[in-house]
């Protein structure tokens, strides 16, 4: 009787083993293990039979339909993975197909992430970024500016007035006073934002963006401008660029300073094939800013909010975003930032 | 300002290269915009020549064969168009190579039929004076084959400069070599108007009266007699058509040249003209009139500053003369003028009648009295040497120098403390006497005395800061970093909500766009906003660059329709903007005396959506076309990123549709609006349809979470049950919700529609409850105990009737 059992139970293993899928083990598991197989009728008669072989019998049954049953099932497994294998092999798409349904990509406009992108440089810097009115007062935009009264560009042909004493403010500068009547020094701020200007060509809108900066302290160094204006032309325009100082006026700052920087677009203003670069015009460098230590007669101004001119110094600058990013990304027309046409907005941000 | 560098050596010359020179002058503060070339190019094709023969062309009336020496036994044969040539004469030749002024190359020619070597040149064709009428005729003494840049400035870099309003004393060739002298240390030739020929004293038979000195510090003028008016030499006039003026006779020239060497403009009258022999300086009177020069009839009023003589106006003072008295052929009695003016006054003056001179645009600068005597000195000089005049003895002056020369202090310690870098005392001492200050030494620094030229413009220790930083050289500065006492670079909850907003919708697939903060004083109009809607009170610029830019904006969405319109217009009709910006509303109101007349300025983001808002593709080609409820969930998506607690109410908006409106609620209160356009504003911007909305951020940043605080959603199990009621149509989704959360009680965690099912008469709404408690496990029992409420309310309240 145990003969047949072992006999029943290699060939079960075998049957498993050859079974090409998992319709064929099927029919294997019935054939071994099914309610009219051989195996469980042997097992199901193992009470007829005499008492002495009955133990060895049922455990010798009992055990080679244990081994075939977990045959089956790890051959199902294996078969099971096959068969998947073979379905996904066969399931091919064209991944080269767009995805869909399309997902709509925005864009921060040019001027946005410009702008960011200098806010995070002085962020890191230390400077808080602060905002005031486009609308501002005559008094915050010239006068305490250091403007003569008599100053051109406070006349109707510079600057949009709507009241009196009221402009569109043609720089982000008033907030320099603004922020020294709010914060006693030292102060370390930069303030991005909308400015107007009577002007309309290729290279001038009457809207237009700007960033200021100010740092007051009492130790703060047309040095340590330097020093600022380097780190943030690196920082925008590439780690190995230069800065240099130029000799210049503005009415709120003394000295006063251009600020360049070395041309990212060519060696010295000069292109590979020996022409002239066309960004700097031969010249080598670019000019990116305007500043210079705050005038003592600025201070004058904000005396009374803890500002002592001559205790108290510190550097401004003004850069537009527009020129920071026409720089930057090779934007030829001002009047693009301000067109809208998707097909320029969806370049940049 | 244009500055030849020929006659920028006159006076300096540092012996540098042209590109040198440009850097230098750059680096310290006088930058140079450009160069270019004046004059002819090839100096070596250029030389003096004598006529040995001039014969008529064989077939030519108009040309002559001439046989020109241009040295050593080098005879050349040139054909000549001019009618004056004649032999004998020594003349300028160029000849095959050289380069003209307009970047011709003259080559070898035949006229007809004849060889011509080379052009005997008439003074246009050098760029020295307007003339064409014949060719010029040179000194006899001179010998053929000299170099003819040895005798005639033919050629010559010239520097364009911006001249920075602070230093109109930079606005003359003299000035300007001050600079080169201060910056490089070579010699500085003395002023030109030194060995002045005059005197002061009264001048017989000539009356000056100034009735505002306030207007004019100061009015110089000479007698010239026996003059002859006749054309300038070509020195002269070399120089000025270098520098941009053009060559019109020897009085009016010798004027102009001052003015360029000097600075000071300069007038010259006909005194035979001027009436009574006597000017007078006085304000006008209202509407009073005079031809100007340009023939110009022109009327002033009180703030224009006059000349008259005994017969009424004759000039416009610091701005332009008058006809009446103007020098002219006949003239042989000249009275030059040098006067200071008001700069201030001139300015207004000149901007108020649209007339602007290169001696306006010197006077508005603010020159100093002391200069007047600067013109006069060299003008008299040119006036004996080049017209063949006598000064009458004396020289009028009314008003005299400016005020004594201040003496600043300058400390060692403040020069550093600037700076950030010490610089020797005595390289600060060299470098002001080289700008011509009187320089002490003091205990702790430096006392220096500012030169008249230089009155208005330096006046503080920081202004001698500036002056000794520039010539030192800023490019020796260190580049550090200040100290950063207390800074901390964050920014302000506002501002990172602002850039949360921006990003957010261009991760919903919207780009940014910049609007026009002006608009069209129509737009409220033509978006049918009501005259008594704040949006109607615009704020007006008094000085707008046009009508269509003549108010602010009170609404973010004329700009966003713009941006559509064009969009449209050009082939791309799905378009998704949305921007972030200010709107002014104008806060005067009639009778009203503001403290702080500011318009009252808000920031807003609006969002506009029209046609597809993704774009096709291949399991998608026509995307549904973006509508109230596309739009809602961009503002949705919107706010729920900001965690802002929002809700929508029906509303109406003129320019919208008027069953597709609704008020965004935040935190219970208005915070802008959403829906669709009105199919008549769509067409108005030729756009075809879309929705949008306009949010302000003020309310948005007041209601956002900034810090939001831990909730356990995990450590309970929420029950999600989906309920289904039918109601009558008007029924609103958001009643619905109310309804059920109501009745939910504290339990009900989430309620949302999510299923809409419209039949005859009556909607279905089918809502997802979510319950949870934070301390159990729910029972089915509790949670059906809720669900029994909930059906209950919403049968009491609304009507709704399960649905099966």
């Amino acid at each position: 009787m145990n003969e047949r059992i072992d006999e029943l139970r290699a060939e079960g293993e075998a049957a498993i083993a050859g079974a090409a899928g998992t319709a064929e083990l099927e029919e294997v598991r019935v054939r071994f293990l099914g309610r009219k197989a051989e195996l469980p009728n042997l097992l199901r008669g193992v009470a007829q039979l005499d008492p002495a072989e009955r133990g060895a019998v049922g455990r010798a049954a009992n055990e080679a339909r244990r081994a075939l049953e977990s045959a089956i099932e790890s051959r199902t497994a294996e078969l099971e993975a096959a068969e998947l294998d073979a379905r996904l092999t066969a399931d091919v798409v064209d991944v080269t197909l767009p995805g869909s349904p399309a997902v709509a990509t925005g864009r921060q406009h040019l001027l946005t992430a410009t702008r960011r992108e200098i806010e995070d440089v002085f962020l890191g810097l230390g400077f808080r970024v602060m905002e005031g009115p486009e609308t501002d007062l005559v008094y915050y935009n010239f006068d305490a500016l250091n403007h003569s009264p008599q100053h051109p560009s406070r006349l109707e042909t510079d600057t949009f007035y709507v009241a009196d004493h009221v402009v569109l403010r043609t720089h982000t500068s008033p907030m320099q006073i603004r922020a020294m009547e709010e914060h006693p020094p030292p102060l370390y701020i930069v303030v991005p934002g909308r400015t107007y200007r009577r002007d309309s060509d290729a290279t001038h809108t009457p809207q237009f963006h700007q960033v200021e900066g100010l740092a007051v302290d009492e130790d703060i160094t047309l040095g340590d401008l330097q020093g600022t204006l380097l780190a943030f032309a690196r920082a925008i325009f590439g780690e190995e660029r230069r800065v240099r100082l130029r000799p210049h006026f503005f009415p709120f700052t003394e000295p006063s300073v251009e600020c360049d920087v070395s041309c990212f677009n060519c060696r010295d203003g000069f292109l590979p094939d020996g022409s002239r670069c066309p960004l700097c015009k031969g010249e080598g460098w670019i000019e990116i800013l305007g500043a210079g230590e705050v005038d003592p007669n600025v201070f004058e101004y904000v005396r009374e909010y803890g500002y002592d001119p001559e205790r108290h110094q510190g550097f401004a600058f003004g850069m537009g975003i527009e020129r920071i990013a026409m720089l930057k990304h090779g934007v030829p027309d001002l009047r693009l930032f301000y067109e809208n046409d998707l097909r320029f907005l969806e370049q940049f941000g | 300002m244009r500055v030849p560098v020929l006659w920028l050596s006159d006076y300096c010359d540092p012996g540098l290269s042209t590109y040198d020179l440009e850097h230098r002058l750059t680096m310290t503060g006088t930058k140079v915009e450009s160069v270019h070339r004046h004059g002819v190019d090839g100096l070596e094709h250029f030389a003096v020549g004598r006529v040995l023969s001039a014969e008529r062309h064989p077939d030519a009336d108009r040309l002559t064969v001439c046989s020109v020496e241009v040295g050593d036994g080098d005879v050349r044969q040139i054909v000549c168009g001019a009618p004056n040539v004649a032999a004998g004469q020594i003349v300028a030749v160029a000849g095959a190579g050289a380069i003209m002024p307009d970047g011709t190359r003259l080559k070898r020619a035949k006229l007809r039929g004849v060889e011509s070597n080379g052009m005997i040149l008439a003074e246009d064709e050098l760029a020295i004076g307007p003339d064409h009428d014949g060719i010029m005729v040179l000194d006899p003494a001179l010998e053929p084959g000299t170099p003819l840049a040895h005798v005639l400035p033919i050629a010559t870099d010239v520097l364009e400069l911006e001249i920075t309003p602070n230093r109109p004393d930079c606005l003359a060739v003299y000035g300007v070599a001050r600079e080169v002298h201060a910056a490089t240390g070579a010699p500085l030739a003395p002023p030109p108007s030194r060995d002045d020929p005059g005197a002061p004293g009264e001048v017989a038979g000539v009356r000056i009266e100034v009735e505002d000195p306030d207007l004019c510090p100061r009015f110089t003028a000479r007698l010239f007699e026996d003059v002859t008016i006749g054309p300038s030499p070509d020195w002269l006039k070399a120089r000025l058509s270098a520098a941009g003026m053009r060559p019109i006779n020897n009085v009016v020239d010798v004027t102009n040249f001052v003015m360029l060497a000097t600075g000071q403009p300069m007038h010259a009258f006909d005194f035979d003209l001027v009436a009574g022999g006597h000017l007078v300086v006085r304000r006008a009177r209202e509407g009073e009139r005079m031809t100007t020069l340009d023939d110009i009839e022109r009327t002033f009023d009180p703030d224009t500053v006059i000349i008259e003589d005994d017969d009424g106006p004759t000039s416009i003072g610091g701005i332009m003369g008058g006809e009446r008295s103007e020098v002219r052929a006949t003239t042989t009695r000249v009275l030059m003028e040098a006067a200071t003016w008001n700069g201030p006054n001139i300015q207004r003056t000149s901007t108020r009648l649209g007339l602007r001179s290169e001696a306006s645009g010197r006077f508005e600068k603010g020159l100093q009295p002391e200069q007047t005597m600067d013109g006069q000195g060299l003008a008299a000089k040119l006036m004996l040497e080049l017209t063949g005049a006598r000064l009458a003895p004396g020289t009028v002056d009314v008003g005299g120098t400016g005020p004594p020369p201040r003496t600043i202090h300058l400390r060692d310690a403040r020069l550093e403390r600037l700076l950030g870098t010490p610089v020797p005392r005595d390289q600060a001492a060299e470098i002001l006497r080289r700008l011509e200050f009187d320089v002490a030494e003091a205990p702790d620094g430096l006392d220096a005395t500012v030169p008249y030229f230089r009155r208005d413009d330096v006046t503080r220790e920081a202004d001698l800061v500036e002056e000794v930083a520039r010539l030192w050289g800023l490019e020796k500065l260190p580049a550090t970093l200040p100290s950063r006492r207390g800074a901390v670079g964050v920014l302000a909850p506002e501002q990172r909500l602002r850039r949360r907003a921006e990003d957010a919708l261009a991760g919903l697939g919207l780009s940014e766009m910049v609007g026009w903060s002006f608009a069209s004083p129509g737009l409220v109009d033509r978006l049918r906003i009501p005259p008594d809607d704040p949006r109607h009170a615009t704020v007006r610029v008094r000085n707008p660059m046009s009508e269509d830019q003549s108010v602010l904006r009170t609404t973010l969405l004329g700009s966003l329709l713009e941006g559509a319109r064009l969009n449209h217009a050009r082939g791309m009709p799905d378009v998704r903007l949305f921007e972030l910006g200010a709107v002014y509303f104008d806060r005067e109101r009639p009778g009203e005396r503001r403290p702080e007349p500011l318009p009252d300025e808000r920031r807003r983001l609006g969002a506009l959506l029209t046609g597809a808002p993704r774009p096709p593709s291949w399991r998608e080609e026509h995307p549904p076309h973006a509508d109230f409820f596309t739009t809602k969930a961009v503002l949705a998506g919107l706010l729920d990123t900001l965690r802002v607690p929002w809700s929508v109410e029906p509303a109406a908006e003129p320019f919208l549709h008027p069953g597709r409106t609704a008020r965004v609620l935040v935190g219970g209160a208005d915070a802008g609006w959403l829906g669709e356009l009105h199919p008549a504003i769509a067409r108005e911007w030729d756009i075809e349809g879309g929705a949008a909305f306009e949010l302000d951020l003020d309310a948005l940043e007041r209601a956002a979470t900034q810090v939001p605080r831990y909730q356990d959603l995990t450590s309970y199990p929420a029950v999600r049950q989906d309920r289904a009621w039918w109601f009558a149509p008007e029924v609103a989704a958001a009643d619905v919700i109310a309804t059920v959360r109501e009745a939910g009680g504290p339990l009900l965690r989430r309620a949302e529609v999510f299923d809409v099912y419209p039949a005859e008469n009556r909607v279905s709404l089918a809502v997802r409850l979510e319950f949870r408690a934070d301390d159990r496990t729910l029972t089915d029992e509790e949670v059906a105990q809720r669900r029994a409420k909930i059906d209950a309310a919403v049968a009491e309240s609304l009507g709704g009737e399960p649905r099966g």
